[in-house]
């Protein structure tokens, strides 16, 4: 019998309080979207006591909430995941273990892998053995993903890759990869990409760190030369990778509102939190000034519009009243509230936003959270995308013109210096 | 609105959804502009038939609800009226029957008993507004003199003042806040009707100039209405932003659609990148209106802590999110949707009133604060 949200909650609450180490005010009232700049050693101890905590998650009978029990997983519903979300508030938590990891990776081995593929895997992952990463976007162009030029060329019971992969966050630090592959230049572009998984760390593989503009250095490009993968390795069917493609994409619209992913209430990775801002008004001792007290208000609302309007469309999608496309309405909405809410902190912190020292508290920092402001409406998609597929798949109005679309990829032009 | 309705609350939807079809069609609603009360006294007896005026009754005194959730069920009475753009009065009317329901005494029995019966309507005279910085409007007062409630004061605008035979007054008395319910008939009671930018709605400036009633005209305690006032408030706010969203609603379906039918240089307007990233924008916050409204439903329902700033939360981002929808459906239009034969308009009007009425957007913000630096004070 499936156990009830309630006494689930319970369990996790008593948990919870028993084995994990509350937040210190500072962890919790730090503006999160600049992710503190760490040494590698920092790096790699935070990560592996994230892993430890996930196996203690995982010992408790905690993790992976919406997997099936076979592989590991919990097999409860996306209610007993917001229930534990709700009780992991203020605790420290395995928050780099989640995404990519359980979802979108986790959740497209669950759709498309294999029996084997899955026994191996996805309970390796709820341990926190195994952390994932996407090896989606390209130096030509993310935003058309079906674009990829990475090819893979079959050679006997293998696949050779070749290409390059970027912007992947936390490559150097992961182990596995789900990567987007082209295996079939003379067909259009949709029908020639397979979907594959491979391990990061193996010779054909270099992983480069890029800085990003806060001096964060957890994305990365990969350079692919002659990397094998065996033909057991492949997700979904030969050239049928957009299938693939677009359940994956759709997890990962949907990760604030996934059964999969625990991703404590009100704050998501790479967001400046409505409470964080509550405290940049303090820690500036601006609390009473009117303009400040309606950009608190606008925040909060902002937040608590957000949280509604994934319950909704969440709830929507899982009755099937709306279509899966309908995920891009809460894309859409995270990206651009997040964008409105790092102003709103930056605003506030006034010229604690210019220049600060660590005694500004929560206002240090808002001047680099305002400089990464886009990050919230590029990554996973951007807002852009998000714009097109509401119109084009929800509203249904007519498609942008693609002249790629029923043309053999290798004939399709790539850039404006390198026409086909 | 929800998108889940349960049979019962789909069968009670769709009745008052076919009775506004077929008594208050957009021909109608045009004609009732010139009509003094905007709406017809059979109409709205029809209406409370249908149930309109009894949701937030107790069975007791004979209302009673669909679904259990007595607001979340008027939510969708209410709609029904934003997308029908209908006349009537379901805010004062209800916040009022809900009002005497829980806390009126013996002596508004009757008065509940014909807002149910729909032979009455009542007026609401929501003051000191919404109150975020101490400097509201003076607003009427009222004090004990000889055993009987004295009124003075000015409150404005009052919805439906004009056609009530009652009003429910919040006046400031020595102890605080207190309400009366006060008959329009009253001797110093005067009703100025004032303009309004909607077509069927009609609102008054009430002055009471010392009048005198009993006691027992006094509902619940005197000195002592903050916490009644509170969910008056959260009532209206909830049932007027429902209203809001089914006119959203409809704006936004009839502007998609001429998207589609529309054309410009040769192609369809929904064929144009710019024209479709805006709609796409226009159904996120469509989707996130609905969402927070019915979240804050079914939390005054719950009587849930977080009901305060669910509420403001909806107020403020249908008032601010929802009026930017619309105008820029008018956009879309063109030169047709400022025109007054176009019926885009009357949704316009709803919304844009009802982002006036019962604190602006910049208010409910403000009071959404307020909770906040109460949460940290408390931590
Ligand atoms: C914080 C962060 C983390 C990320 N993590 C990962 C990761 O782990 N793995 C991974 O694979 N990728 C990751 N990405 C990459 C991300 O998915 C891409 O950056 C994104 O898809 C956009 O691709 P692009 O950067 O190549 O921009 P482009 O595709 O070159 O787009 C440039 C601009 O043109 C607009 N545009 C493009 N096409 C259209 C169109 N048809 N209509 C209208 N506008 C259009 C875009 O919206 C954008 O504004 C991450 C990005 C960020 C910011």
């Amino acid at each position: 019998m499936t156990e009830d949200v309630e006494s689930f909650r319970l369990r996790a609450r008593a948990w919870i309080r028993a084995n994990l180490r509350p937040l210190e005010p500072h962890e919790i009232l730090a503006p999160t979207l600049a992710l503190p700049v760490q040494t590698e050693e920092e790096e790699h101890a935070a990560l592996a006591r994230e892993r430890e905590l996930q196996r203690m998650i995982f010992d408790a009978g905690l993790a992976g909430i919406g997997f099936p029990r076979e592989y590991g997983g919990q097999g409860l519903t996306t209610d007993h995941q917001r229930a534990f979300n709700a009780e992991i508030v203020g605790y420290e938590y395995p928050a780099r273990l989640q995404a990519p990891s359980f979802s979108p990776c986790g959740a497209v081995l669950l759709d498309f892998g294999t029996e084997e593929q899955k026994r191996r895997h996805i309970p390796a992952i709820l341990k926190g053995e195994e952390i994932w990463m996407q090896l989606l976007s390209e130096p030509s162009g993310g935003s058309d993903v079906a674009a990829a030029l990475t090819s893979a060329v079959r050679d006997g019971d293998d696949w050779i890759l070749n290409g390059s992969k970027v912007w992947t966050t936390g490559a150097s630090t992961a182990d596995w990869g789900l990567c987007l592959a082209r295996t079939n230049w003379d067909v259009p572009k949709h029908r020639g990409l397979t979907v594959f998984i491979l391990p990061i760390h193996q010779p054909g593989i270099e992983v480069h760190r890029i800085e990003m503009l806060n001096g964060s250095t957890e994305f990365c490009q990969e350079f692919l030369t002659d990397v094998r993968v065996p033909d057991s390795d492949r997700i979904g069917d030969v050239d049928g990778g957009w299938t693939v493609g677009t359940r994956w994409m759709f997890h990962e619209r949907m990760l604030f509102n996934s059964p999969f992913v625990s991703i404590p209430v009100g704050t998501s990775p790479g967001e400046v939190g409505a409470d964080s801002i509550v405290n940049v008004a303090r820690d500036t001792g601006r609390f009473d000034d009117r303009c400040v007290r309606d950009l608190l208000g606008e925040a909060h609302m902002l937040e608590l519009v957000g949280q509604t309007l994934r319950r909704r469309i969440g709830r929507g999608v899982a009755a099937g009243r709306i279509s899966e496309q309908s995920a891009a309405i809460t894309r859409l909405f995270a990206g651009v509230s997040s964008a409105r809410k790092a102003t709103i902190a930056f605003e506030i912190a006034g010229p604690a936003g210019a220049a600060w020292t660590a005694d500004d508290g929560a206002a240090a920092n808002c001047g680099d959270d305002f400089l990464m402001r886009q990050t919230s409406c590029i990554g996973g998609g951007t807002t852009e995308m998000a714009r097109n597929v509401i119109s084009e798949r929800v509203l249904g109005m007519p498609r942008e013109r693609t002249p790629d679309r029923d043309r053999p990829f290798r004939d399709v032009p790539r850039s404006a210096s390198n026409r086909a | 609105m929800l998108l889940e309705l349960s049979s019962d609350q789909e069968i009670f939807r769709d009745t008052t959804a076919r009775f506004l079809t077929s008594r208050v069609p957009i021909s109608e609603v045009r004609s009732l502009r010139n009509h003094p009360a905007g709406f017809d006294p059979d109409y709205w007896r029809e209406g409370a038939e249908l149930g309109w005026t009894s949701l937030l009754v107790s069975e007791e005194h004979g209302g009673g609800s669909v679904s259990g959730g007595g607001l979340v069920d008027l939510t969708t009475i209410a709609h029904e009226f934003g997308v029908h753009a209908a006349p009537g009065p379901l805010v004062p009317t209800n916040v009022v029957a809900g009002t005497l329901s829980t806390f009126g005494g013996e002596a508004h029995r009757p008065v509940l008993e014909s807002l149910l019966a729909g032979t009455s309507v009542a007026a609401w005279c929501f003051g000191p507004a919404v109150d975020t910085d101490g400097r509201g409007p003076a607003g009427p007062r009222c004090r004990i003199a000889d055993g009987e409630v004295v009124l003075d004061g000015v409150q404005r605008p009052v919805e439906a003042a004009g056609q009530a035979h009652h009003i429910l007054v919040t006046a400031r008395a020595e102890g605080g806040l207190t309400q009366i319910l006060v008959p329009t008939d009253t001797a110093g009671v005067s009703i100025e009707p004032m303009r309004t930018a909607d077509l069927t709605r009609r609102f008054a400036a009430v002055t009471f100039d010392g009048v005198r009633l009993p006691v027992e005209a006094l509902v619940g305690e005197l000195g002592d209405a903050d916490e009644l006032l509170e969910y008056q408030l959260q009532l209206a706010v909830v049932i007027g932003n429902a209203e809001a969203v089914g006119a959203l609603q409809t704006a936004f379906d009839m502007t998609l659609q001429w998207a589609f039918d529309r054309y410009s240089f040769g192609r369809p307007l929904a064929s144009y990148q710019e024209l479709k990233h805006r709609f796409a924008d226009q159904k996120t916050w469509l989707e996130a209106c609905h969402a927070v409204n019915d979240a804050a439903a079914a939390a005054v329902d719950d009587r849930s802590p977080d009901a305060k700033e669910l509420v403001s939360a909806a107020k403020a981002f249908i008032g601010d999110y929802g009026s930017e929808l619309v105008q820029d459906c008018v956009q879309i239009h063109g030169g047709i949707g400022v025109t007054f034969e176009h019926d885009l308009h009357l949704y316009l009007r709803r919304v844009t009133v009802n982002r006036a009425l019962y604190g602006t957007p910049a208010d409910h913000r403000q009071r959404i604060s307020t909770v906040l630096e109460n949460r940290k004070e408390r931590a």
